[in-house]
């Protein structure tokens, strides 16, 4: 997995509360085998003006003037704002491949949808939580000030703002450790692989019933 | 040892280790994979050199993508018209074949929604922990099992390890006591639950599900209630064992026999909440104040009883709350003020993982028997949950009822619900869905859902807009 220490880019809003992860990738898009690719379709039905398909070659397709990505300010943003409940909806983490295939290495909003926060993790990006009136300063901010580069460091626990502001944010120290060091989590728990034999063993005296095989 | 609630002790029993900072590994006894979230699971096992640690724990089986109509249907897997679909379905074959896992495949007749099958196969049982990459596995939690959904990066993790590094959520109790309507059914009460506490009401909790409502639920009720517990941000939803859940599993296929079916119900009378067990939060409704739902927005908290008007969001005080407001009323097309029954349907969907059980679709056509569909809906459809339960519903008679009032019987699959396949909304059109989420363009781009429970759908196929059930029924619940 990438690994996340440091990084400064341009923030960029989705400004509404409960954005699904329909809204983040559309169903269509998942019917590819690969994790790969979905940048150009993230919030495809708000990004573009036309209804997306498939493996389309997205460049000739007309954009919605309206919708902050589409805005050249916005051009190469690394940081989404975003407002409570992010991520909400369908377990699929096509909404962060999505998000990472686009560009976002880091999501800042008051509170996300769990199994949205978790996938994040797996996949090198950042998902913040921070007090819904400091999102709403830092949308403000970004607002008011065309270029508005947040600073994030993983290590610090810390958001900075342009003015050199900062916020401290919270984060589980295995997770963190995880994203420092992008590893990869299947292995470390392999390294368990006793503990988990010795779980079944004992498992299988109490509850025979659970470790009958479909077949 | 302290009173412990019900998701407490299926913590407990899974716990595989403890690290310092909380987290913890915990023991999957079943996984459920469909073709959508699996095929980069498997190409992550097979890019590390890993197999999955126990095969045999797995069930798989393609539903999202499916095509529903017999047409398409006839000829398996090689019939599927849509060509990235059927990629799709065939990598689920693919793969299930290489590493020898158990998968009902597109005609098996037990093939399904995964979150039918596993129950009404026996493969989910009480007291399991269960997996599935799809938010809507707390519908297992029914039986007394902690259910949740999960993304790819983990359906790999517990592929490879037959675990899944977990925090310990917290602990709340809905409780609803009482007696309901007779016109008022199980998706009725968990759409007054996501309306009172919101989406993110249950964010960072497993619900228990609790109180005479429930108690007197039946199995598939149970499964309806706790399906939704994701769209009040819960990841896991779950209700206690008592007879009616042993009656459920007892004679399943996979459910255990002879002496381990003894000792297994044994184990599964202790899945209760203890008296006296803490719970960090408490939410109380009656069942007597619930009526008929009917949602009005593009989130699952958007919902109304079907004697409600559309509400104005001029009246909302929070101003991001507002803003959603407006903005689902532009999407969807609606005024405020509106009653609820002055709008029109173009297409009704009864089926998903929510509404596509027996007594789904027994309760779908007592309301529809002896009517016929209103010409202004383009087209109604049921879709059954499993093969198992349209076998079911065709021996009790149920296809003809709906044929005969021009209602479309199809081939079970995940259809509609989010329009993966070519089951979907036009733009613009009205839908009574009886799905679980009326996002923007979920059942097709463009599409406009209203959540309702499949008489509500039933009655609305007939009357052509939103009515209550008891005007079709004359006055009889369905």
């Amino acid at each position: 997995m990438k690994s996340f220490t440091k990084i400064t880019g341009i923030a960029a809003p989705m400004d509404r509360a409960n954005v699904d992860t329909d809204m983040i990738i559309p169903k269509q898009f998942l019917k590819s085998i690969k994790r790969t690719g979905f940048g150009k379709n993230l919030f495809d039905e708000l990004r573009y003006l036309d209804e997306g398909q498939p493996d389309q070659d997205c460049s000739g397709r007309p954009l919605n003037p309206e919708f902050p990505l589409n805005f050249p300010r916005y051009r190469n943003a690394k940081v989404l704002l975003a407002r409570e409940n992010f991520g909400c909806g369908s377990s699929r983490e096509h909404a962060p491949w999505a998000l990472d295939d686009y560009g976002f290495r880091c999501i800042i909003a008051p509170s996300f949808a769990e199994i949205f926060y978790n996938n994040c993790f797996k996949n090198g990006l950042l998902p913040i939580v921070l007090d819904a009136d400091i999102v709403d300063r830092l949308f403000k901010e970004m607002y008011a000030q065309e270029g508005y580069e947040l600073t994030i460091d993983l290590e610090a626990q810390t958001v900075k703002t342009p003015s050199g502001e900062t916020f401290e944010f919270e984060i589980d120290e295995f997770r963190k450790h995880c994203l420092l060091n992008g590893l990869d989590d299947i292995g470390l728990t392999l390294e368990h692989e006793d503990a988990i034999k010795a779980y079944e063993a004992q498992r299988r005296q109490e509850a025979p019933w659970l470790f009958d095989g479909l077949r | 040892m302290s009173a412990r609630t019900l998701y407490d002790k299926l913590w407990d029993a899974h716990l595989v280790q403890k690290r310092d900072d909380g987290s913890a590994l915990i023991y999957i006894d079943r996984h459920i994979i469909h073709e959508v979230t699996s095929p980069q699971a498997f190409e992550g096992l097979r890019l590390a050199g890993r197999k999955p640690w126990r095969a045999d724990s797995i069930l798989a089986t393609p539903d999202h993508n499916v095509p529903t109509t017999l047409k398409e249907r006839a000829s398996g897997v090689s019939g599927i018209q849509d060509p990235v679909s059927l990629i799709q379905v065939k990598t689920l074959d693919d793969n299930c074949d290489e590493y020898g896992i158990t998968e009902y495949k597109i005609n098996d007749q037990r093939q399904g929604i995964v979150h039918v099958i596993g129950p009404e196969s026996g493969a989910s049982l009480p007291g399991m922990t269960i997996v599935c990459g799809d938010s809507h596995t707390a519908t297992n939690g029914a039986l007394g099992a902690l259910a949740h959904g999960i993304g790819t990066s983990e359906v790999e993790h517990v592929m490879a390890t037959q675990c899944l590094v977990a925090k310990k959520m917290k602990n709340m109790l809905i409780r609803v006591d009482g007696q309901l309507r007779p016109d008022v059914t199980s998706k009725d009460v968990v759409l007054a639950i996501i309306a009172k506490i919101g989406t993110a009401g249950g964010t960072g909790y497993a619900v228990e599900f609790g109180g005479d409502v429930f108690r007197n639920m039946s199995m598939e009720g149970r499964m309806t209630v706790c399906n939704m517990a994701i769209e009040a941000g819960a990841r896991a939803g779950m209700v206690a064992v008592d007879q009616t859940t042993i009656d459920y599993v007892e004679g399943r296929p996979y459910a255990p026999k002879g002496e381990n079916w003894e000792k297994a119900v044994q184990a599964w009378r202790d899945l209760k909440s203890d008296d006296g067990a803490h719970f960090d939060r408490v939410v109380e409704m009656r069942g007597e104040d619930i009526k008929p739902q009917v949602s009005w927005g593009t989130s699952p908290e958007m919902v109304v009883s079907i004697d409600d008007n559309v509400p104005d969001p001029e009246a909302e005080q929070d101003a991001v709350k507002r803003e959603s407001m407006k903005r689902a009323l532009q999407y969807m097309g609606l005024s405020a003020g509106q009653p609820m029954r002055s709008i029109q349907l173009d297409r009704v969907f009864i089926g998903s993982c929510t509404n596509s059980r027996i007594e789904d679709i027994r309760a779908a056509a007592a309301v529809v028997r002896g009517h016929r569909k209103a010409d202004s809906v383009k087209e109604a459809i049921v879709v059954p949950g499993s093969g198992s339960v349209k076998a079911q519903a065709e021996r009790e008679g149920l296809d003809k009822i709906f044929i005969e009032a021009g209602i479309e019987w199809r081939e079970p699959g995940c259809s509609m619900c989010l329009a993966m396949n070519a089951d979907k909304l036009g733009a613009g059109e009205h839908c009574a869905s009886t799905s679980n989420r009326n996002f923007e363009g979920r059942q097709g781009y463009g599409g406009r859902t209203h959540l309702v429970s499949p008489a509500m759908a039933a009655a609305a196929a007939i009357a052509g807009h939103f009515v209550d059930v008891r005007e079709i029924t004359g006055g009889q619940a369905a």
